[in-house]
């Protein structure tokens, strides 16, 4: 088995870390419907979202890689890490529940990354500035195809709505991890890296509401609760999460094909 | 749980693949709505980036020529060369006719 690698500290790195794993593994939990998906042409759109996430992922990986600075490209990043040096929100690695679970998370999520690209293409760092500018138009088509799953589903069936209300009541305490401003995040912004996710909340409340109010759902209160993926303390599911992704990688190190 | 069961309407997909050039058809999907036909189409037929435009029609408001009229319809071509304008001498400058 391949050791694991150490990374560094520094707030830019985790700041980056933070997009690049959130993406990489919001892109595992849509890659598992491939398959599944209820229909075929979801199927491949889950897909095909999926793809988008892992080249958002990969590129900010490597740009993480090239600030470390210590010779760990995006592959060793994403497959020799070990589950707390792992920076992604917790909402992503819950498992993906059932279609309504996966589309109230593409739409949370999508929201969220189209906010935070938008911004991002202002970044101090030009290459991070052009990852934005390309992400921000997948982001776009992420957010307006799980949007209109959203309505469709809590405007739709007795069954359709009461699994959306679940999925609801299930994920929306997982938000509130989104904008937990913390130490890295008011560094990024102070150096002009990026903004303090915090201030994306205003926007994506205000987004997720139309969303909802279309679907004839509302936002749960909100709670206590506050996940701690950000800061590497993850759930339980992140573990299991890893082990496949990274399983082929660990056992013939460096394999191609 | 059957009157719930219903399968999605079939939908007939064209795509441009070029400013300029016309919109071919390319395939057929199942979606729920116009809008949902447009956002699978633009998933499933233009992901290799065959596409600057997408039509969707529904395929029940095609109307097709009927298969077993092709003899009466189209054999009737078949010996009329003279409907090919290949009589004519066309002038050097003019290209790609």
């Amino acid at each position: 088995m391949h050791a694991s690698i150490e990374i560094g500290t520094s707030a830019a790195l985790q700041y980056l870390l933070r997009i690049g794993d959130t993406a990489l593994i919001q892109a595992q939990r849509l890659a598992e419907w491939c398959g599944h998906g209820p229909a075929l042409e979801e199927d491949i759109a889950l897909s095909n979202m999926a793809l988008d996430l892992i080249g958002q992922a990969r590129a900010v990986l490597a740009l993480a890689g090239a600030l470390e600075g210590a010779g760990h490209d995006e592959d060793q990043l994403a497959f020799l890490r070990e589950e707390r040096d792992y920076r992604n929100v917790t909402l992503v690695e819950l498992p993906r529940g059932d279609f309504a679970a996966t589309a109230l998370r593409n739409a949370m999520m999508a929201t969220f990354f189209r906010l935070l690209w938008e911004r991002l293409r202002e970044s101090r760092d030009r290459e991070l500035a052009a990852i934005a500018g390309k992400a921000v138009k997948e982001a776009r088509y992420h957010q307006r195809h799980a949007a209109d799953w959203v309505v469709r589903l809590g405007d739709g069936t007795a069954q359709s709505r009461a699994r959306m209300e679940r999925a609801l009541i299930d994920l929306w305490p997982y938000a509130a991890e989104l904008f937990a401003a913390d130490a890295v995040d008011l560094e990024a912004a102070a150096s002009g890296l990026g903004p303090a996710w915090s201030e994306l909340e205003a926007a994506w409340r205000e987004e997720m509401e139309v969303i909802l109010g279309e679907a004839g759902l509302a936002a749960p209160a909100a709670t206590p609760f506050l996940s701690t993926g950000k800061q590497g303390a993850h759930s339980e599911h992140l573990g299991y999460v890893l082990a496949e992704m990274q399983h082929l990688q660990r056992a013939y190190p460096g394999g191609v094909w | 749980m059957s009157d719930t069961k219903q399968e999605w309407p079939l939908w007939e997909v064209f795509v441009r693949s070029k400013s300029g050039l016309d919109h071919k058809h390319c395939g057929s999907l199942h979606a729920a709505d116009a809008p949902m036909a447009i956002q699978v189409a633009r998933d499933v037929y233009t992901r290799r980036q065959e596409g600057t435009s997408i039509w969707v029609v529904r395929s029940d408001q095609i109307v097709a020529s009927d298969p077993g009229e092709k003899g009466s319809y189209f054999d009737p071509a078949e010996d009329k060369v003279y409907r090919h304008p290949t009589f004519y001498k066309l002038p050097a400058a003019v290209d790609h006719m």
